[in-house]
């Protein structure tokens, strides 16, 4: 094919595609006009009924949990195809010196803020927009700022599989032990079977609250996870350049 | 917050993912690419966060800004290597 027969197949395309976007954009509801019956049932009762300030948060960990649940494992089982995949040997006694002085003074502290904001995210996700999901990818950021900030050797110190399957697996078990304690309680599964207390506090939410540091321990872990086998990689090319 | 201030921040948060999305295609190298995107990110951010969804944009700042481009920069470390190695 010719560059002049792929450009003009590409804009007749390309012009096809445009008419539709448009078409679709003038067609969309008005910003903030909703049609279904559940934003409303889910905006009269997360914070009357369950005491959570964020309304998302009550619909992800408590009132439908069990979705949850079904998206924590498709992120475990999607590490876990990574896992094997990426499965080389892995150099830990391979070390590269960070040159810069601004990125050795300045990662320390950016691991350190960068932690306390995963913390906050995950802790208060009940009472301002946050949560588990988003907390548990910022406290993994943070912790991987360590290879950035004091090189490979010092990451591959806690990027290690003995030190992160224990506590993904701490975090994938957890959330189904919460949700076996519910049925214990003569609830449903995952049925929130604790006070809800008082709402705009950290003990707001009844036990909703575990099954989001549950799947934010899972979500943190399964991302060190994925760094591990990406900078294992790393470390393995990293040796062969040194030797 | 009122629609008064919220529709310029709103104008202003376009016109950066306006400007970032090609700023990210035409981007050929790719440890630039990395910091470009990461941009982007953030761009993208300011606008979930302008349009009310804050909590969206809390997950796109950490996955842009931070794995994403460690992802691509130890790919892109890999890729020069093995090419140093032929």
């Amino acid at each position: 094919m010719t560059r002049r027969t792929r450009v003009a197949v590409a804009s007749i395309a390309l012009a096809g595609f445009a008419a539709l976007l448009v078409w679709a954009f003038a067609g969309l509801p008005d910003f903030g006009s909703y049609r279904g019956p559940y934003g409303f049932v889910l905006d009269r009762i997360a914070t009357p009924d369950r005491h959570i300030d964020n309304v998302v948060n009550a619909t992800t960990y408590d009132i439908r949990g069990f979705d949850t649940m079904g998206e924590e494992f498709i992120l475990f089982g999607a590490v876990l195809g990574v896992v094997l995949l990426l499965r080389e040997e892995k150099d830990e006694d391979v070390g590269d010196a960070v040159h810069s002085d601004l990125v050795r003074a300045g990662g320390p502290l950016s691991l350190a803020v960068a932690f306390l904001v995963g913390l906050w995210i995950v802790a208060f996700g009940f009472v301002t927009p946050g949560g588990g999901f988003q907390g548990g990818v910022a406290l993994a950021s943070a912790v991987v700022m360590l290879f950035v900030a004091a090189g490979y050797r010092a990451w591959s110190a806690v990027g290690e599989e003995t030190v992160l399957d224990p506590v993904e697996g701490l975090g994938a078990g957890g959330f189904v032990v919460v949700g076996l304690a519910g049925l214990a309680s003569g609830l449903s599964f995952l049925g929130n079977f604790w006070r809800p207390g008082v709402a705009g506090t950290l003990t707001s939410g009844g036990s909703a609250p575990l099954v989001n540091w549950a799947a934010g321990i899972e979500v943190c872990a399964a991302t060190l996870v994925l760094f591990t086998e990406f900078l294992g990689a790393y470390g393995v090319s990293l040796r062969k350049a040194q030797s | 917050m009122t629609l008064a201030t919220l529709v310029p921040l709103q104008s202003v948060a376009f016109a950066l993912v306006a400007l970032g999305a090609p700023a990210v295609v035409f981007t050929r190298d790719l440890r630039r690419l990395a910091v470009v995107n990461g941009f982007y990110g953030i761009a993208l951010s300011l606008l979930f966060i302008v349009y009310g969804a804050p909590d969206v944009a809390l997950s796109m700042i950490v996955v842009s800004g931070v794995a994403y481009p460690l992802v691509l920069l130890v790919a892109a470390a890999r890729i020069q290597r093995r090419r140093g190695d032929e």
